[in-house]
C-alpha cells in the first residue's frame, strides 16, 4: 500500500514551504513562528522571575530588568498571544470547518506570514541592538521623550505585525461570508467559526488604531511633531487613549477564538449539543463590539475626567454579561453530558476556572474606587495573565491538543499529556494566585527592589514559574516525539462531529477534501450520532490519542 | 443577498463634476483658515474634511455602485471611528468640570 497523499508530503521541498498558498502550510509556518516567539518571551520571564526571588534584585541590573519584562510583553502580547490562535488553529481550521477547499485569498495569506515575519525581525533587531525598556504599552511622555531610541524600531515591528493581522482578519470574514460549503448556514456554523469571525472584525477595525497610533509616536520622536509632549502642544494622555482603543479590544482578539475552542472541546467530550448555541455565537459578537467601549478604564488614574470614567466603569461592567453567558451555558452543556476527561477537556475544565477568576478579578479593576488601590499593581499583572495565560493558553493547548491528531496525522501519548496538563495547571496557580495578593498589599508592578514582607510571594510566584515552565518543557518533548513515534491518527480519533472529522482524512490532503462536502445537520449532532459514534469506536485506538 | 459588483464605469463628466466640488472645498478650507471662527474652527475645517471624505468615497472609491454588504463595511469604518472620537471626547470635553482641588 502506498502513503496516502496529503498536505504535508504533497510536496517536501522547503521552496514548497515558503511559497506555498495552502492554508494548512502556512498554519504550520505560523505555529513554528509564534513557539519562537514565546520562547524568546518565556525565557526573558525566566531571567526576571529569578531575578524577583531576592528584595534587592541582584540578578539583573535595573535597565536590563526594565528590558527583560518589555520584551516579555511586546513578544508574547504582539507576536503570540494576538496571532496564536487565529493564524494558527484559525488558519488550519476555519476553510475545513465550512467546507471550502482555501481561504478567499491565499496568497494574503501568505503575504500576512511574511509582513508578520517581518515584524518580528523588527522586534528582534531593536532587541539586539540594546533593549528597550518601555513596558509592552509604550507609554508617552517616557516613550516620545526619555527612552532610548530603540522604541522607533519596537513600534515599527509592531506597526508592521499589525497588517498581518489586518490581512488574517480580512481574509477570515470573506471566506466566512462567500465560502461556506452547500448547507452550511450560519446557524449551522461551528462555535470555533463565530469566534473567528468577531475575532475578526476586532482585528480588521481595531489594529489600524494602534498602527497609526505607533507610527505618531514614530513621528513624534524622529520629527518633533507635537502629539503627545504637552510642550509642542500635545497631550500624554491622548496616547493612552488610541493606545488602549485597541489594546483593550485586543484583549478580546487573544481571548475570543480561545472561547471558540472550548465551545468545541465541551461539546465533543460531554458529548452533547453546546446548551444556547444562538446565545454562545451572539455573545462572541457582543463582546467583539461592546470591547471598543470600555478601553478608558485603563486610566482611571490619569488625568482623565472622572465622568469619562464613570461612563468607562459601567461599560466594563455591561461586557461581563455575554461573557458570563458563555460561561454559564458552558456550564449547562456539562451538565448531565457524559464528560470525558481525556487531555483536551482537562485543559477546557482548566480554562473555565481560570478565566472565571481571571474575568471577575477584571470587575474589581474596573470599579474605579478600588482601582486606584489597585491599579498598576501586582494585582493587574495577575489579573491579566489568568486571563491570557490561564484563559488563552490554556484554551490554545487545549485546541492543539484536540486538533494536533487532524493536523499531523499521528497522536501523543495520552498519559504523558494529561501529567503535563495538571503540572501547567498547578504550576500557573502557584504563579499567579500570590501575586493577587502581594499586589492586593501593595507591591507595584514593574519593580524589581521592593520591601523584604513581600519575598515570600515573589519566591512562591518563581517556584511556580519553575513549575509551569517545566510544564511547557515536557510539552516541548513529547509533542515533537509524537511526530516521530506517535501511532497514525484514524480520520475521527475522539470521536467529534465537524466536517474537519467526519468529511476528511487526518491529515487532509491538499485541497481538504476528496469530495466537496454538503451539511445537512446541525452544529454538535452528538445526541444524534453518539450511538453511531460508539459502534465505530475502536478502543485500542482511542486509548492512546 | 445582493452581492452582484456592479462594474458599470461613470461618465467622465462625473469625475470632472466630483473633482471641481472637491476644488471648491479646498478653496473654502483654505479660506476658513484665515477667518477666526474661534470655537467653532476644527468644527468647521473637520466638517469640511468629511463632505470631501465622503465624495471621493462615495464616487471615486464607487461606493456608489458597490454592493450593500461592502457599503456596510465602510460604513464600519466611520462608526467606529465616531465611537473612538465620542468617548475620547466625553474625556477631553468633561475634565474642567470639576475644579482641580487647591493645593494646601
Ligand atoms: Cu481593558
Amino acid at each position: 500500500m502506498t502513503e496516502q497523499k496529503h498536505y504535508i508530503n504533497a510536496e517536501t521541498t522547503v521552496k514548497s514551504w515558503l511559497l506555498t498558498v495552502d492554508h494548512k502550510r502556512i498554519a504550520i509556518l505560523y505555529l513554528l513562528s509564534v513557539v519562537g516567539f514565546f520562547i524568546l518571551g518565556g525565557t526573558a520571564a525566566i531571567l526576571f522571575r529569578l531575578d524577583l526571588m531576592t528584595p534587592q534584585g541582584d540578578l539583573l541590573a535595573h535597565e536590563t530588568y526594565n528590558k527583560m519584562f518589555t520584551m516579555h510583553g511586546v513578544m508574547m502580547v504582539f507576536f503570540f498571544l494576538v496571532p496564536v490562535v487565529p493564524a494558527v488553529l484559525g488558519n488550519f481550521l476555519v476553510p475545513i470547518m465550512i467546507g471550502a477547499r482555501d481561504v478567499a485569498f491565499p496568497r494574503l495569506n501568505l503575504a500576512s506570514w511574511y509582513i508578520f515575519i517581518t515584524g518580528g525581525l523588527f522586534a528582534l533587531a531593536a532587541l539586539v541592538l540594546g533593549g528597550v525598556d518601555t513596558g509592552w504599552t509604550f507609554y508617552t511622555p517616557y516613550s516620545s521623550t526619555y527612552a532610548n531610541s530603540n522604541v522607533i524600531l519596537t513600534g515599527l515591528g509592531v506597526f508592521v505585525a499589525g497588517f498581518a493581522s489586518i490581512l488574517t482578519g480580512v481574509n477570515f470574514i470573506v471566506t466566512i461570508h462567500k465560502m461556506r460549503a452547500p448547507g452550511m448556514t450560519w446557524f449551522r456554523l461551528p462555535l470555533f467559526i463565530w469566534a473567528q469571525y468577531a475575532t475578526s472584525i476586532i482585528m480588521v477595525l481595531g489594529t489600524p488604531v494602534i498602527a497609526i497610533t505607533l507610527l505618531l509616536l514614530v513621528l513624534e520622536r524622529a520629527f518633533h511633531i507635537g502629539i503627545f509632549d504637552p510642550a509642542l502642544g500635545g497631550d500624554p494622555v491622548l496616547f493612552q487613549h488610541l493606545f488602549w482603543f485597541y489594546s483593550h479590544p485586543a484583549v478580546y482578539i487573544m481571548i475570543l477564538p480561545g472561547f471558540g475552542i472550548i465551545s468545541e472541546l465541551i461539546a465533543c467530550f460531554s458529548r452533547k449539543n453546546v446548551f444556547g448555541y444562538s446565545f454562545v455565537a451572539f455573545s462572541s459578537l457582543a463582546i467583539a463590539i461592546i470591547g471598543f467601549f470600555v478601553w478608558g478604564h485603563h486610566m482611571f488614574i490619569t488625568s482623565q475626567s472622572i465622568y469619562a470614567g464613570l461612563i468607562f466603569s459601567i461599560l466594563s461592567f455591561i461586557i461581563a454579561v455575554p461573557t458570563a453567558v458563555k460561561i454559564f451555558n458552558w456550564t449547562a452543556t456539562l451538565y448531565k453530558g457524559s464528560v470525558e476527561f481525556r487531555t483536551p477537556m482537562i485543559y477546557a475544565l482548566g480554562f473555565i476556572g481560570l478565566f472565571l477568576v481571571g474575568g471577575l478579578t477584571g470587575l474589581f479593576l474596573s470599579s474605579m474606587g478600588l482601582d486606584v488601590h489597585l491599579h498598576d499593581t501586582y494585582f493587574v499583572v495577575a489579573h491579566f495573565h489568568y486571563v491570557m495565560v490561564g484563559g488563552m493558553v490554556m484554551a490554545f493547548l487545549g485546541g492543539l491538543h484536540f486538533w494536533w491528531p487532524k493536523m499531523f496525522g499521528r497522536t501523543y501519548n495520552q498519559g504523558c499529556a494529561v501529567f503535563t496538563a495538571i503540572v501547567i495547571f498547578i504550576g500557573f496557580n502557584l504563579t499567579f494566585f500570590p501575586q493577587f495578593i502581594v499586589g492586593y498589599l501593595g507591591m507595584p508592578r514593574r519593580y524589581h527592589v521592593y520591601p523584604e514582607e513581600f519575598q515570600i510571594f515573589h519566591i512562591l510566584s518563581t517556584g511556580g514559574a519553575s513549575v509551569l515552565g517545566f510544564g511547557y518543557l515536557l510539552m516541548f518533548c513529547y509533542l515533537p516525539y509524537s511526530l516521530i513515534k506517535g501511532k497514525k491518527a484514524t480520520a475521527n480519533p475522539w470521536p467529534a462531529t465537524g466536517l474537519e472529522w467526519e468529511q476528511t482524512t487526518s491529515p487532509p490532503p491538499t485541497l481538504n477534501f476528496i469530495h466537496d462536502p454538503v451539511v445537512t445537520e446541525e452544529a454538535y449532532a452528538y445526541a444524534k450520532k453518539n450511538e453511531e459514534f460508539y459502534r465505530q469506536a475502536i478502543p485500542a485506538e482511542s486509548k492512546d490519542v | 443577498m445582493n452581492d452582484q459588483i456592479d462594474h458599470h464605469i461613470s461618465p467622465i463628466r462625473t469625475y470632472i463634476i466630483v473633482f471641481m466640488a472637491l476644488m471648491v472645498f479646498t478653496g473654502i478650507t483654505v479660506w476658513v483658515a484665515f477667518q477666526d471662527l474661534g470655537y467653532l474652527n476644527t468644527f468647521v475645517a473637520v466638517t469640511i474634511a468629511v463632505i470631501k471624505a465622503t465624495i471621493v468615497a462615495w464616487y471615486f472609491m464607487h461606493l456608489k455602485s458597490s454592493a450593500k454588504i461592502t457599503r456596510v463595511v465602510a460604513l464600519a469604518g466611520v462608526i467606529w471611528l465616531i465611537v473612538m472620537f465620542a468617548l475620547t471626547m466625553s474625556d477631553y470635553a468633561a475634565r474642567s468640570w470639576i475644579p482641580f482641588p487647591d493645593p494646601w
